[in-house]
């Protein structure tokens, strides 16, 4: 099989002290320690007042992390296909409406259940940015990430046209915590083109397969990685903060992974 | 693009079990929708339900994603000798090169619903035996599947609310297109829970009577249940009958989350990214199945893009008022709905609707019209503003 051929132009990062990827790139290196702190999240400026009163962790996140990679490769993001991935999607709210749907009273807010879909992030994403490119919205448990990526890089390779992929996810509140664990908010964004441009920094070249994913030598980053599905990309990230070629491995599913040669 | 062959299809809803009683009720104009009483739901209302779920467990070495959405999607897997097709689709490519990608909003949601009705006084704990993995979260169907063939190839579930199991079509054929896979599992799954029904109800989007696409007094939606699954395949081989996707277009409203764009800019868009994937001019379409809800706005709005696009004298309906509204489900339900209109060469006239509204400009059926189909459109519209247009078309000699 042959691999996936495509140029990165930008990355957005947020999450556990990290607030952004040029801010974070001396602790991805190594060159830092990483003090985890509780994720920063900005408010969704981009948005009408009206939707940003609205909206929870996950939109705020995924913003955040588009808005920071749209800007690094220095985009349009009115024209910019996007994938959405996350494992749980908003989970704050999902327990709010379980909880009201397990109540005496099962009115749930209109606002609750517009905002459960799990392309929220995506909708408000188009509404701040007037795209009308497609976008899609798609989870794969733990292997969230690579799927992401599998769909970003095959949309790009089929239209011709850059593709933004956002992966986030959110811890759920209790009793689904203790179920799910993800103890941060976490985001990645990765602006792919399958063609070299004038903002292109690194290629990437992906293929699926079946070798063990590389880990984090850092402990703390190492123990994100673990537990928050799209943490699964941090060597990745690790490797393009050090600025390096290489290949490295990434997890996907239990029985796949994603081997990925970076190239300059 | 190459064309990919649909091989195998299969379908349930509350039409029936299979394409044989789906084909019989699209014929008939019956509708699935009743006045039932369903779970604990306290709403007047139609639903569109799938008989015997209860009585019903998934095969024992899966029995950790046992709930409604996984039981609905075994039955289908079960139906129309679509297990058979897949097993001979890995014994040609292998266990690797088959992909699975579905639809679904909800996915097994309704076992979190009840677990919370049972959470422990004290400590606020669900019970001991909730699986959130296996259930709940939206890519319990796709993981289930996959270990249901024991798949190895890659998966995902698309949750774009309405949209979801149309735009899977998308993700296959991208995916077979980068050599990534040779055949592809697509379609979707929803079933009844607690959120869908009391959430559109929040939004005043559910009708207390069974829906009415494009009728002028229409009310809003009936909520149905759906398992479709469809094993998609290159399509070099295709012979003459067989059906293909030949277009699928995507776009965003940009607009609103929860009303569509009220001039149908959205679905105008994704309508005609469709035709040119195809290489077909709106004339070539014989068939439109439309994604009809039968609330006041997105009839309207999806009226405006129909038009737009087509003029007003392509033959088109809603079978929302046969199968109820399938959710994340109705992508892939109405996708084979429309392989057995290209396959018998009738449109299906949409039931329930008894008056057009006056204002709506479509060629809307209110009854069958047998004519040649050769290509068809399906339309599905999510909240968020995510839609998706298929083109089925029919192979010929």
């Amino acid at each position: 099989m042959s691999a996936l051929k495509l140029y990165l132009d930008g990355i957005g990062l947020c999450g556990p002290g990290m607030a952004g990827w040029e801010a974070s790139r001396a602790i991805l290196a190594g060159s830092s320690a990483l003090v985890l702190a509780p994720t920063v999240l900005p408010a969704a400026e981009a948005l009408p007042s009206a939707e940003r009163r609205r909206v929870g962790v996950p939109i705020k996140l995924s913003m955040a992390i588009g808005f920071e990679a749209v800007r690094h490769a220095g985009a349009d993001a009115a024209t910019l296909p996007a994938v959405f991935s996350s494992t749980d999607g908003d989970c704050d709210n999902c327990h709010a409406i379980l909880e009201t749907l397990a109540s005496e009273d099962r009115q749930i807010s209109p606002t609750r259940f517009h905002n459960s879909v799990h392309n929220a992030p995506s909708g408000y994403w188009g509404i701040a940015t007037g795209c009308h490119a497609p976008s899609t919205s798609l989870c794969a448990l733990d292997a969230t990430f690579g799927a992401g990526l599998l769909e970003a890089a095959t949309q790009a390779l089929a239209s011709q046209q850059p593709c933004l992929l956002l992966a986030y996810d959110t811890p759920f509140p209790e009793p689904l915590a203790s179920l799910r664990p993800i103890p941060y908010p976490l985001g990645i964004a990765l602006l792919l083109r399958p063609e070299r441009s004038a903002a292109s920094f690194a290629s990437l070249s992906i293929a699926l397969g079946d070798e063990a994913p590389d880990v984090c030598a850092d402990a703390t980053l190492e123990g994100l990685r673990q537990s928050i599905p799209t943490a699964r990309a941090l060597p990745l990230l690790q490797l393009l903060a050090r600025g390096e070629t290489g290949r490295v491995v990434i997890d996907y599913l239990h029985d796949l992974s994603l081997a990925i040669e970076v190239g300059a | 693009m190459h064309a990919l062959r649909l091989s195998s299809y299969t379908l349930i809803s509350a039409l029936g079990a299979g394409l044989a009683p789906t084909l019989a009720a699209l014929r008939a104009q019956r509708s699935g929708l009743a006045r039932t009483h369903w779970e604990t739901v306290d709403i007047d209302t139609c639903i569109g339900e799938v008989p015997g779920l209860d009585d019903f467990s998934v095969r024992s070495d899966l029995a950790q994603f046992d709930c409604r959405n996984n039981r609905l999607a075994q039955r289908a897997l079960e139906t129309d000798g679509f297990s058979q097709a897949v097993q001979a689709a890995i014994g040609r490519y292998g266990a690797r090169r088959v992909g699975i990608f579905l639809g679904t909003s909800t996915s097994g949601i309704l076992s979190s619903e009840v677990a919370y009705r049972q959470r422990d006084p004290e400590t606020g704990a669900l019970p001991a035996d909730h699986d959130y993995h296996h259930t709940q979260n939206s890519y319990s169907i796709a993981d289930f599947v996959r270990h249901y063939f024991a798949l190895s190839g890659p998966a995902f579930a698309i949750s774009t609310a309405c949209s979801s199991s149309a735009k899977v079509f998308g993700s296959a054929q991208r995916m077979i297109a980068a050599g990534l896979i040779d055949a592809a599992i697509v379609g979707g799954v929803d079933s009844l829970c607690l959120t869908t029904l009391y959430g559109f109800n929040s939004l005043q989007l559910v009708s207390a009577n069974a829906c009415k696409p494009f009728d002028a007094h229409r009310d809003g939606i009936s909520i149905g249940e759906a398992a479709a699954f469809i094993l998609l395949e290159r399509g070099e081989q295709a012979q003459p009958g067989d059906i293909v996707l030949s277009g699928v277009g995507e776009s965003s409203d940009a607009h609103h989350m929860s009303s569509p764009h009220p001039e149908g800019l959205g679905a105008r868009l994704a309508m005609q990214a469709a035709l040119d994937m195809a290489g077909l001019a709106a004339t070539d379409i014989d068939y439109i199945n439309l994604h009809g809800t039968s609330t006041p706005s997105n009839d309207a709005a999806e009226d405006k893009g129909v038009s737009a696009v087509f003029g007003t004298q392509t033959p088109c309906s809603s079978t929302k008022g046969h199968t109820g509204h399938t959710l994340g489900a109705a992508g892939g339900a109405e996708a084979i709905i429309c392989a057995l209109a290209l396959q018998h060469d009738f449109a299906p006239g949409g039931v329930g609707t008894t008056e057009l509204d006056p204002r709506l400009a479509s060629h809307y059926l209110l009854a069958n019209l047998d004519a040649p189909m050769r290509h068809v459109l399906s339309n599905s519209f999510g909240f968020g503003g995510s839609n998706c247009s298929l083109i089925l078309s029919k192979v010929t000699a």
